[in-house]
């Protein structure tokens, strides 16, 4: 069934959303969303706040479980499992197979502030990949050199600014290695001044390409610059989407006009 | 008759009285363990999402919580006894303290495992850990340093406590000075130096509990 939709396109999606619904108490957050991701492209989602677009996100690194419909990474259904040819609710070993392709960054940080920037770095490729202590040393360290804190390996997050500890948790994604990305509005907990250097390390992640990124942001400007495809996304649903030029310079439906008319006029 | 207070007396029986508190050291200490190792299993099965854990275990901690050491104490010194399980005094006196404390030391896991932010669990998840390592990596080494004051002020309280053993026959401080007492009939001396003794112990104890609670307090 997987295969039969996607015979016409060139290459499979790495990310599938077949109807997907999630529902908080009396609030729909998603409506039998059905909302693609290319291998290596970079989706910005946009939207008013409480669209539920973080929610997205959320059910993809499997924090939040969707109430129906089907999510696929890679292949595999990420939520179910195969059996007897029919798909099922997944279990906890099935969810980390398929969790392990997908890393997140999040709004907060959440370093673990009891470990060195270096260890935030490595606890996970050590425990989780089994990789050897050294090895994940050196990676962690190129790591955080590469996001510009090659001075900071010894630092706890208690000692770091919000625009370090957020380029930390970068790095900390990365060292699994992930296959899609998800960045959850990580420049809205940040002073003004230090948003400028968490953007420059993502955008330099998306020239480098090789990852699938799905970002939530309401950077529009740096929206513009690194997504290949802009989507707008409202009450549950996918609302409008399509280059960046297109979605932010000639946007057809109304909600999206008056979305991007109220955010410009401030 | 009146007594008054006689140092050659304290001297003599100040040997007896220091073997009694290191029986009290002991069996508070083991106490101690079992109340912090128990203490974490009892906070985590109330965890459970399996309600056929979570409940009885919750309902365990509600029943010891709430009645007397003593009952605890007397259940299994004198009422398996007549079910064919006989064990040693001072094992029956650990397990009891230590199980009756255990259901307190829960309530401290409880809120030293619900005082770290659930961002800690999302960011764990996203990584992958096993659900063992993001307990023993992740989640405790956060949880367990700003609980030390309150294990303290429970070691004390168990320290304090562990003198109702008496009532099961385990020659701790307590027992040993009112045995003191019926041999000789004096009774002045050997109790007002089991109270010194528990008192020289008890507040160096305290006020070092303060200087961590104040560290922490200055933490957060």
């Amino acid at each position: 069934m997987h295969a039969d939709h996607n015979q016409n396109s060139a290459v499979d999606p790495i990310i599938r959303f077949e109807k997907v619904t999630k529902i908080f108490g009396d609030l729909t957050v998603l409506r039998e969303l059905d909302f693609e991701v290319g291998p290596q492209e970079k989706v910005t989602i946009v939207g008013p706040s409480g669209s539920g677009k973080t929610t997205i996100l959320r059910v993809l690194m499997t924090l939040e479980k969707p109430n129906n419909g089907v999510i696929w990474v890679d292949g595999d259904p990420l939520w179910h499992e195969k059996k007897d040819g029919k798909l099922v609710e997944a279990k906890e070993k099935h969810l980390r197979k398929v969790r392990g392709k997908i890393g997140m960054v999040f709004q907060h940080f959440y370093l673990f502030p009891h470990m060195t920037a270096l260890r935030n770095v490595t606890e996970a490729p050590i425990h989780v990949l089994k990789m050897p202590k050294g090895d994940a040393e050196e990676r962690a360290k190129e790591l955080l050199n590469k996001v510009g804190l090659s001075d900071k390996f010894e630092h706890y997050p208690s000692q770091l600014s919000g625009g370090q500890k957020q380029r930390v948790a970068i790095a900390r994604a990365l060292a699994m290695r992930p296959k899609v990305m998800l960045f959850d509005e990580v420049t809205s907990a940040l002073d003004p001044e230090l948003v400028g250097e968490v953007l420059n390390v993502i955008r330099e992640l998306a020239e480098e390409g090789d990852m699938a990124m799905l970002l939530v942001t309401h950077e529009m400007g740096f929206a513009r610059e690194v997504s290949d495809r802009v989507v707008f996304f409202d009450k549950g649903q996918v609302v409008e989407q399509g280059p960046p030029a297109d979605i932010f310079d000639n946007p057809q439906s109304e909600r999206t006009k008056t979305f991007f008319s109220a955010i410009l006029r401030h | 008759m009146s007594e008054l207070w006689n140092w050659g007396f304290v001297l003599e029986i100040l040997p007896r009285l220091l073997g009694g508190l290191v029986v009290t050291v002991e069996a508070t200490l083991v106490g101690f363990i079992l109340a912090v190792v128990l203490g974490l299993f009892l906070a985590l099965g109330r965890r459970s999402e399996n309600p056929w854990i979570s409940q009885p275990i919750g309902a365990i901690v509600e029943f010891i919580r709430s009645t007397p050491l003593l009952v605890q104490l007397f259940f299994f010194f004198f009422v398996l006894p007549r079910y064919g399980i006989r064990l040693p005094a001072f094992l029956v006196g650990t397990v009891a303290l230590g199980l009756h404390y255990g259901t307190y030391t829960s309530e401290v896991y409880r809120a030293g495992i619900d005082a770290v932010d659930r961002g800690q669990w999302e960011a764990a998840t996203a990584l992958n850990f096993s659900p063992l390592r993001v307990w023993t990596g992740i989640i405790l080494p956060q949880a367990i340093p700003p609980m030390y004051p309150a294990l303290g002020n429970y070691l004390i309280g168990m320290f304090k406590e562990s003198a109702q053993l008496l009532a099961i026959t385990v020659t701790e401080l307590m027992l040993t000075a009112r045995v003191i007492g019926t041999e000789t009939f004096r009774f002045l001396e050997p109790i007002t130096m089991a109270g010194l003794l528990y008192f020289l112990i008890s507040y160096p104890s305290a006020l070092l509990v303060q200087r961590l609670e104040a560290r922490y307090a200055r933490r957060s």
